[in-house]
């Protein structure tokens, strides 16, 4: 890649090739740092046609990934192409790449329509008026499109802006967290959305840090974890790694000994720890322990105070595959 | 109108922060008119009410307010990524902002300036204020364009410059006065219209040869800046 390449080099092909052969994003050992915190860590990955979610926990490094995806950021090492083109210092990629930022950020004082007829403008296309129209229909903002950005909600922003970053049905569309603030509805209609521009043979990124939105919309999914690629592939069998990991469970009763001695003969169970604050119970299969948990109470004649998962949170869930 | 400079201005004229530039303008028309009728010698008033306040003033501050307005705000608000997802050469981004910044100003100041002129001498330096005004207004708005894209404080900076170096700096350390944008509007004024109320302390060809080259050059380097312009990451 030549760092001082500009927008004038590349463009002519990109011209070309837009809106036909399906496009291919490609990380190549992509790392970004800054001083000394790396946020990024040596990611290489391959996106082609389709809806790939970008799993990972707050402050993984999700959004440094979006924005040097985008070309909005300067890998400090490796290399982002777009078919072969970089994306930093390249105005010429945007022929075929769409962005959907988080951050709210809209022209205010702007309709829906003068918003997204504007991107259709800026994108020199042929007629912007009718790009604009089949744009908000897909997000289905036609009855609001004359009123003022300024008065929506938060999700009717969001549907406006990923308009706007249709206007040119680009190859390859980037959105981070585009859910958030979305209600039910609209988070369904958008999920939808996603789902035909993937089958349309359009390659189609969204970050997330909630497990049940990249279930819901994707088959692929990227796990980013403390900057890293934790795991990537099939969501079914990153979702199985997840649902058979060892779970862990807080537990107090009136006798923790004798509970203990009963637990650990519990095929379900693999572990069991006994300190002061109660027993700590490693079980290899959540549904057999929770039943089993009850009936070998009630045949010792003791009673559970508590039973609390400990480590229920996503972080745990993350940093479980981090180890796989 | 290109869609850049459309949405530019929309956004400019669009925010409460406009307003900030009409009490300046209307403050020097107000003291020049108020001058004349009370029969002041101009002598006495124009100085100080055409430079101290017109050039020294009114022309930086309002380039500045407007300078920073076109690139600057929508930095600020993350509204310029939808401006730099397009494939456009980031030329026709830059030129564009910098002609809706300084033909506002230039409006802006140069009425008043040329009515103030007017009423302090003749219709011809009138005119000079004006076109010297609007001169002084493009290399204020490329410098203000500029430093919207080096620094995250442009509003602050700018008012260093303006009222540091223009004003403090120029009056005790002459030597600053070669590179002060209000000394080059000065000299280009008095060259137009030789005056007693202009004292220049500039060559009108240093004047001419510096405008051109802090337009031309800071122009090229907002170009650049934009080239590489990042996202600050917020949450990573």
């Amino acid at each position: 890649m030549s760092a001082t390449s500009t927008e004038r080099t590349l463009s002519p092909t990109a011209a070309e090739s837009s809106g036909s052969a399906a496009s291919t994003l490609d990380l190549a050992g992509v790392s970004r740092w800054y001083g000394n915190v790396v946020a990024v860590n040596d990611v290489t990955m391959r996106l082609g046609p389709g809806v790939t979610g970008l799993l990972g926990p707050n402050g993984a490094g999700k959004t440094t990934l979006l924005h040097m995806m985008a070309g909005f950021l300067a890998p400090s090492r490796g290399a982002v192409t777009l078919d072969g083109a970089p994306t930093w210092r390249n105005p010429g990629v945007y022929r075929r790449l769409g962005l959907v930022s988080e951050r709210e950020a809209v022209h205010t004082f702007l309709t829906a329509q003068e918003f997204v007829l504007a991107s259709a403008k800026l994108h020199r296309l042929p007629d912007p008026e009718a790009a604009t129209r089949r744009a908000i229909a897909l997000v289905e903002m036609e009855s609001a499109q004359d009123r003022r950005i300024g008065t929506y909600s938060k999700g009717m922003r969001q549907r406006t802006r990923v308009a706007a970053a249709l206007v040119h049905d680009p190859q390859v569309l980037l959105l981070d967290e585009p859910f958030n603030g979305m209600d039910p509805r609209q988070r369904l209609h958008m999920m939808g959305l996603l789902h035909s521009l993937g089958d349309a043979g359009r390659t189609i990124l969204f970050s997330s840090h909630i497990l049940e939105e990249v279930e819901q919309v994707s088959g692929t999914v990227q796990v980013m974890v403390a900057g890293r690629l934790a795991a990537s592939g099939d969501f079914r069998t990153i979702r199985r790694l997840m649902t058979n990991r060892p779970h862990v469970f807080a537990v107090r009763s009136t006798d923790d000994r004798a509970l203990a001695v009963a637990l650990i003969a519990e095929p379900s169970v693999t572990g069991v720890e006994l300190d002061r604050n109660g027993l700590t119970v490693r079980a290899g299969d959540y549904g057999a322990f929770t039943r089993a948990l009850p009936k070998v109470a009630l045949a010792r004649g003791i009673r559970v105070r508590q039973l609390l998962p400990a480590d229920e949170s996503l972080e745990s869930v993350f940093s479980y595959l981090v180890e796989a | 109108m290109s869609t850049v400079s459309w949405i530019t201005a929309r956004g400019l004229f669009g925010r409460r922060r406009f307003l900030m530039l009409l009490p300046l303008p209307a403050v020097l028309l107000v003291l020049a008119v108020t001058s004349r009728a009370l029969g002041v010698d101009p002598g006495q008033w124009g100085p100080p009410v055409l430079v101290g306040l017109g050039l020294a003033v009114v022309l930086p501050v309002v380039a500045l307010i407007v300078g920073t307005g076109v690139l600057g705000a929508e930095i600020d608000d993350g509204t310029v990524v939808h401006i730099l997802t397009k494939p456009l050469p980031r030329w026709q981004i830059v030129l564009p902002k910098l002609a809706v910044a300084t033909g506002v100003t230039a409006v802006t100041v140069a009425v008043p300036l040329y009515v103030a002129g007017v009423l302090a001498h003749s219709v011809r330096l009138g005119l000079a204020l004006a076109v010297a005004a609007s001169l002084g207004a493009l290399a204020y708005s490329a410098l203000f364009v500029a430093l919207s894209l080096l620094t995250r404080r442009p509003v602050l900076l700018g008012l260093v410059y303006v009222l540091i170096w223009e004003g403090l700096l120029g009056n005790v350390v002459s030597g600053t006065k070669v590179l002060s944008i209000q000394q080059y509007v000065i000299a280009l004024a008095d060259r137009l219209a030789p005056t007693e109320l202009l004292g220049t302390t500039v060559s009108v060809t240093v004047a001419a040869v510096m405008t051109a080259l802090v337009s031309v050059g800071f122009t090229v380097l907002a170009v650049d800046r934009l080239r590489s312009y990042s996202v600050a990451g917020e949450t990573s």
